[in-house]
C-alpha cells in the first residue's frame, strides 16, 4: 500500500488564528453565561461550546484535509449520540 | 526488513490505517463520555435549581484558567504535527513538551481545585454532603467529580501517550515517513480538548 | 520479501516462528492461530455455561428444592448468563471466524493490526478471570442476573466488582477486534475486492464492527458507575440520593440491545455463505441483505426500550420504542426471504453444515416471531420476566447464533484444520442436538403464557409436566453436543485430509490450500470483473 501521499503541511498561522479564535469564544461564553439569560444560557452556553469543537475537529483534529469519508464518519456519530440522547428524553419529557 | 525473524508480522504500516484506527478509537470514547453526558443532561433536567446552586460552588476562574491553557496545548501538539513534516524535527519535540507541562499544569489547577472541595467536607459520599445536600446537588457533586476524574485521567493518558512520542521522535522511529504515532498522539490529546469544551460550561457556566 | 519463501511449504498450524509450542500459539500474531485461541477458550467457556444450564434444569425437574438452594440457584443463573453472553456468544463468530476467515475473505495477509488483535484475545482472557475471580473468593458469587440491574447491583453483599470489571474488560477487548475489524475491511481488500464483491460475512461483520465500537462503551461506562456507587456511593443510580434506577436500565439496554445484532449479524453472515454454496446458486438478492444487515445495524441503535416496558417509562417512550421494534424486524424478515429464494431451483447438496443452517433459519423464525409477541406493548406486560422471555431468547440467541457457530464450524472446519470430519457422526449428532434444543425450549414458551416468571429456583405445581419434558431435553440436547464434539476434536487430530475446496465454494478462503499457509496467498489475489462471491454457474 505505498500511494504517494500529496500531504498538506497545515501552516503554523492557521494554528495560531484558530487558537485566537478559541480563546474569544471561550471569553464569550464566560461573559455571555454571567448575564442572567434565565433558561437561555444553557443553551447559549452549548452553542458556543459547539461551535469550539467544530473548530477543533476541523483545524486541529485535521478533519478539513481528510477523505471525505472519515468526516462523514464523524458526523455520523455525533448524529447518532443526538440521537440516543433525544429518544432516552422521550422517556423523561413525559414522565408523569 | 529489519525483523527477518518475524514472519509473523509482515511490517504492515501505512499511515491512513493508523488514522482511521486512532478515530475509531476516539468514537468509542466519544461514546464513553457520551453515557455520562446523558446522565448528566437527565439529571440536570430533573433537578434544575439544585444543578443552579451547586455549579455556583465551583470556581468560575480556575475553570477558566484550565480551558485556555488546554486549548494552548492543543495548538502546541497541532503545530507539532506541522513541524516533523516540514522536517524540523527539534522544533516538534520542543513542541510536545510544551503540551506535556502544559498537561501536568492542568492536573496541578485540577489537584488544588478538587483538595479545596475536600476541605469544605465535598467528596463522593462524603457525611457533609448527605446531611446537608439536596438530592440533586449530590446527583451534581457526584457527577462533577465522576466526570472530572475521568477526563484527568485521559489527561493522564494523554500525557503517557506524549512521553512514547517525544521517545520516538528522539529515536528516529517516528519520521516524515512514519507520523503515525505523533499523529495519533495529537488527535487523542484534542479529543481531550474536546471532551473539556462541553464539560466545562456544563459544570463551570450554569448560573 | 524473502521471509515467505522462507515459510513456504508450511501452514498456520505447523510452521514454528520465534516461540516454541505454547508459547507460539499464545503469543502469536497471526490471524488464524488467534482465531483458534479464541475459538478453544470459547469452547471452554461454552462448555461450562452448558453445565450451570444443566443444573438449573436439574433444579427445575420438581418444584421446591430439587439440588440447590434459592441463594445457589440465583448465582448459577447470573454466571450462566455472564458467561454465555460476554464470553461466548458476543464474541463468538467475529473473533473465532472472523479472525480466521475475514482477512482470507479479502485477500489480505492478515488484519490491520495483528498485536492490537492479540491483545484482544488477552483482555479476553483477562476478562474471564476476573469474572471467574468473583466466584471463587469474596462473600459469594454475584447473583443480580446478567443484567446488573442498580440499585440491586450495589447493594447486594455477594462480590460483584471483580464480575462487573471482568464484564468491562471483555467489552474492551471487543472494542478493539471491531476497530481491528473496521479497519482492515476498510484497507487491506485486495485490488479488485470493491464493496460490492465483498462476501456478506465480511459485510455483516462490517455491520458488527460499528456496533461494538459505539455500543460497547456506553455498557463500559455505566459498568464504572456502578463499581464507583459501590465504592463510594456517588448517588447516580441510587433512589435515596436522587438517583434513577430506570436510567441503569436505559444506559444497560443502549448496549445491551444492539449487542444481540453483535451475536445474530454474524451468524445471519455465516448462514449467507452456506446456503449459497450449499445450493450453488447465487445468493439472491445479494444488495438487500447488505443493506438489511446494515439497517438492523442502525435501527438496532434505537430500539432498547422494548426491554423496560414494564420498568416505569413515560407513554410515548413506550409507544416509540414499541414501534421501532416492529420496523427493525422487516430487515431480519427479509434476509429468512433472500435465504430461501436462494435455495429455490438450486442442486441442492444436503450436507451438515446444510442441515445447521436450515434448522437455523426454523428457529430463528420462531425466535423471531416470538420477539414480537415481546415487542409489543399490550402483550409484553403479560409475559415479561416469565419463562417466554427465557425461551425467546434462549431461541434467538442459541437458535440462532449457537446453531450459526455449530454450521460455521462444520463448514469452515475442513478450511481450518485441513481434515474432513466423519459425516454420519456430525449429522447424528446434529439430529439428537436439534431435537434436544426443541424438547427443551419449546415447553418454555407454554409456560411462560401459563405465568411461570423467570429466574425462580422453584415453581408450582401445575408447571410440573412441562418442565419435566424440559429438563429431558437438556439431556437429550447435551448428548447431542457430546457427539458433535466428540467428532471433531477426533477428526481434528485424525480425519481424512481435505481438499482446499471440499464443498466448491467460491469465496476467496476455497482457492488456497487446506490448512492456509502462513502468509495466506503466495502471490496477491487480484478480483476480476466478472468475479465475484457468489458467482456460480
Ligand atoms: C445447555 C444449554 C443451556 C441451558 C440448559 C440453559 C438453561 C437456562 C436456564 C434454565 C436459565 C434460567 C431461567 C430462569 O430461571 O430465569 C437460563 C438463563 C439464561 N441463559 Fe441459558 N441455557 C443454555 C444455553 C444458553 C446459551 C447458549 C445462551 C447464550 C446466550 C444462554 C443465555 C442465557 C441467558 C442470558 C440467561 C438469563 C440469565 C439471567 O436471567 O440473568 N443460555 N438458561
Ligand atoms: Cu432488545
Amino acid at each position: 500500500m505505498s500511494e504517494e501521499k500529496h500531504q498538506h503541511v497545515v501552516p503554523y498561522r492557521v494554528y495560531v488564528i484558530i487558537l485566537i479564535a478559541l480563546l474569544i469564544l471561550t471569553f464569550s461564553s464566560v461573559g455571555i453565561t454571567s448575564i442572567e439569560l434565565g433558561e437561555y444560557t444553557v443553551a447559549a452556553a452549548l452553542i458556543f461550546a459547539v461551535i469550539k469543537s467544530f473548530l477543533v475537529l476541523t483545524y486541529f483534529m485535521h478533519l478539513k484535509y481528510d477523505k471525505l469519508y472519515i468526516r462523514v464518519m464523524v458526523g455520523f456519530v455525533f448524529a447518532l449520540f443526538l440521537v440516543v440522547i433525544i429518544i432516552t428524553f422521550l422517556d423523561y419529557l413525559f414522565r408523569t | 526488513m529489519e525483523h527477518a525473524h518475524h514472519v509473523e508480522h509482515p511490517d504492515m504500516y501505512d499511515e491512513e490505517s493508523s488514522k482511521i484506527g486512532m478515530w475509531l478509537f476516539i468514537f468509542t470514547e466519544l461514546l464513553l463520555f457520551g453515557g455520562l453526558f446523558i446522565v448528566y443532561s437527565i439529571y440536570r433536567y430533573l433537578n434544575p435549581e439544585a444543578f443552579h446552586l451547586a455549579g455556583e460552588e465551583l470556581n468560575r476562574t480556575i475553570g477558566t484558567i484550565n480551558t485556555v491553557i488546554l486549548l494552548i496545548s492543543s495548538m502546541t501538539i497541532a503545530m507539532s504535527t506541522t513541524a516533523l513534516r516540514k522536517g524540523h524535527k527539534k522544533v516538534a519535540i520542543a513542541l510536545v513538551v510544551v503540551s506535556f507541562v502544559i498537561g501536568f499544569a492542568f492536573l496541578v489547577n485540577k489537584y488544588f481545585e478538587w483538595g479545596v472541595k475536600f476541605s469544605h467536607g465535598i467528596w463522593p459520599g462524603s457525611e457533609q454532603m448527605l446531611a446537608e445536600m439536596s438530592q440533586g446537588e449530590i446527583l451534581f457533586f457526584g457527577l462533577y467529580f465522576v466526570m472530572t476524574g475521568l477526563h484527568a485521567l485521559h489527561i493522564i493518558i494523554g500525557m503517557i501517550i506524549m512521553l512514547f512520542t517525544i521517545r520516538g521522535l528522539a529515536i528516529g522511529k517516528v519520521t516524515i515517513k512514519r507520523p503515525s504515532m505523533l499523529d495519533n498522539c495529537g488527535l487523542y490529546w484534542h479529543l481531550v480538548d474536546l471532551i473539556w469544551i462541553f464539560l466545562f460550561p456544563l459544570f463551570y457556566l450554569i448560573h | 520479501m524473502q521471509t515467505t519463501s522462507a515459510v513456504n511449504g508450511a501452514n498456520y498450524l505447523t510452521y514454528q516462528g520465534k516461540y516454541k509450542g505454547l508459547l507460539g500459539w499464545i503469543f502469536s500474531t497471526d490471524h488464524k492461530r488467534i482465531g483458534l485461541l479464541y475459538l478453544y477458550s470459547i469452547a471452554t467457556m461454552f462448555t461450562t455455561g452448558v453445565l450451570l444450564g444443566l443444573a438449573m434444569k436439574f433444579e427445575l425437574l420438581a418444584p421446591g428444592k430439587t439440588i440447590m438452594e434459592a441463594q445457589t440457584y440465583n448465582a448459577t443463573f447470573t454466571v450462566h448468563g455472564v458467561i454465555m453472553i460476554f464470553m461466548v456468544v458476543i464474541p463468538g463468530l467475529p473473533a473465532v471466524f472472523g479472525n480466521i476467515l475475514m482477512p482470507i475473505m479479502i485477500g489480505a495477509k492478515d488484519v490491520a493490526f495483528p498485536k492490537l488483535n492479540l491483545l484482544s484475545w488477552w483482555l479476553y482472557v483477562l476478562g474471564v478471570m476476573l469474572v471467574l475471580a468473583a466466584l471463587l473468593f469474596g462473600n459469594g458469587s454475584p447473583d443480580t442476573g446478567w443484567t446488573f440491574y442498580a440499585p440491586y447491583s450495589f447493594k447486594t453483599g455477594t462480590n460483584m466488582l471483580p464480575a462487573i470489571f471482568g464484564a468491562f474488560v471483555l467489552g474492551f477487548s471487543s472494542i478493539l477486534t471491531g476497530l481491528n475489524f473496521l479497519v482492515t475491511i476498510h484497507r487491506l481488500r485486495c485490488p479488485g475486492m470493491k464493496w460490492t464483491k465483498l462476501p456478506l460475512f465480511v459485510w455483516t461483520l462490517y455491520g458488527t464492527a460499528w456496533i461494538q465500537l459505539l455500543a460497547t462503551p456506553v455498557v463500559g461506562i455505566t459498568l464504572v458507575l456502578v463499581a464507583l456507587e459501590r465504592i463510594f456511593g456517588v448517588g447516580i443510580f441510587d433512589p435515596a440520593l436522587g438517583g434513577d434506577p430506570i436510567l441503569y436500565q436505559h444506559l444497560f439496554w443502549i448496549y445491551s440491545h444492539p449487542a444481540v445484532y453483535i451475536m445474530i449479524l454474524p451468524a445471519m453472515g455465516a448462514i449467507s455463505e452456506i446456503i449459497p454454496t450449499f445450493s450453488q446458486k447465487h445468493i439472491f438478492g445479494y444488495k438487500a441483505i447488505i443493506a438489511s444487515t446494515m439497517a438492523i445495524a442502525f435501527v438496532g441503535y434505537l430500539v432498547w426500550g422494548h426491554h423496560m416496558y414494564t420498568a416505569g417509562m413515560s407513554g410515548p417512550a413506550q409507544y416509540y420504542f414499541s414501534l421501532l421494534t416492529f420496523i427493525v424486524a422487516i430487515p431480519s424478515a427479509i434476509k429468512v426471504f433472500n435465504w430461501i429464494s436462494t435455495m429455490y431451483k438450486g442442486s441442492i447438496n444436503v450436507q451438515t453444515p446444510f442441515y445447521w443452517a436450515i434448522s437455523f433459519i426454523f428457529v430463528f423464525m420462531i425466535g423471531g416471531l416470538s420477539g414480537l409477541v415481546l415487542g409489543s406493548l399490550a402483550t409484553d406486560v403479560h409475559v415479561h420476566d416469565t419463562a417466554f422471555v427465557v425461551a425467546h431468547f434462549h431461541y434467538i440467541v442459541f437458535g440462532g447464533t449457537g446453531f450459526a457457530f455449530f454450521a460455521a464450524l462444520h463448514y469452515w472446519f475442513p478450511k481450518i484444520f485441513g481434515r474432513m470430519y466423519d459425516k454420519a457422526w456430525a449429522n447424528t449428532g446434529w439430529l439428537v442436538f436439534f431435537i434436544g434444543f426443541l424438547a427443551l425450549y419449546t415447553p418454555m414458551f407454554y409456560l411462560g403464557l401459563m405465568g411461570m416468571p423467570r429466574r425462580y429456583y422453584d415453581y408450582l405445581e401445575e408447571f410440573h409436566s412441562g418442565n419435566i419434558l424440559s429438563t429431558f431435553g437438556s439431556w437429550v440436547m447435551v448428548t447431542g453436543f457430546v457427539i458433535i464434539i466428540v467428532n471433531l476434536i477426533r477428526s481434528a487430530r485424525k480425519g481424512a485430509p481435505a481438499e482446499a475446496n471440499p464443498w466448491h465454494g467460491k469465496t476467496l478462503e476455497w482457492t488456497i490450500p487446506s490448512p492456509p499457509p502462513v502468509l495466506n496467498f503466495e502471490t496477491e489475489p487480484v478480483i476480476g470483473e466478472n468475479d465475484g462471491p457468489y458467482n456460480y454457474e
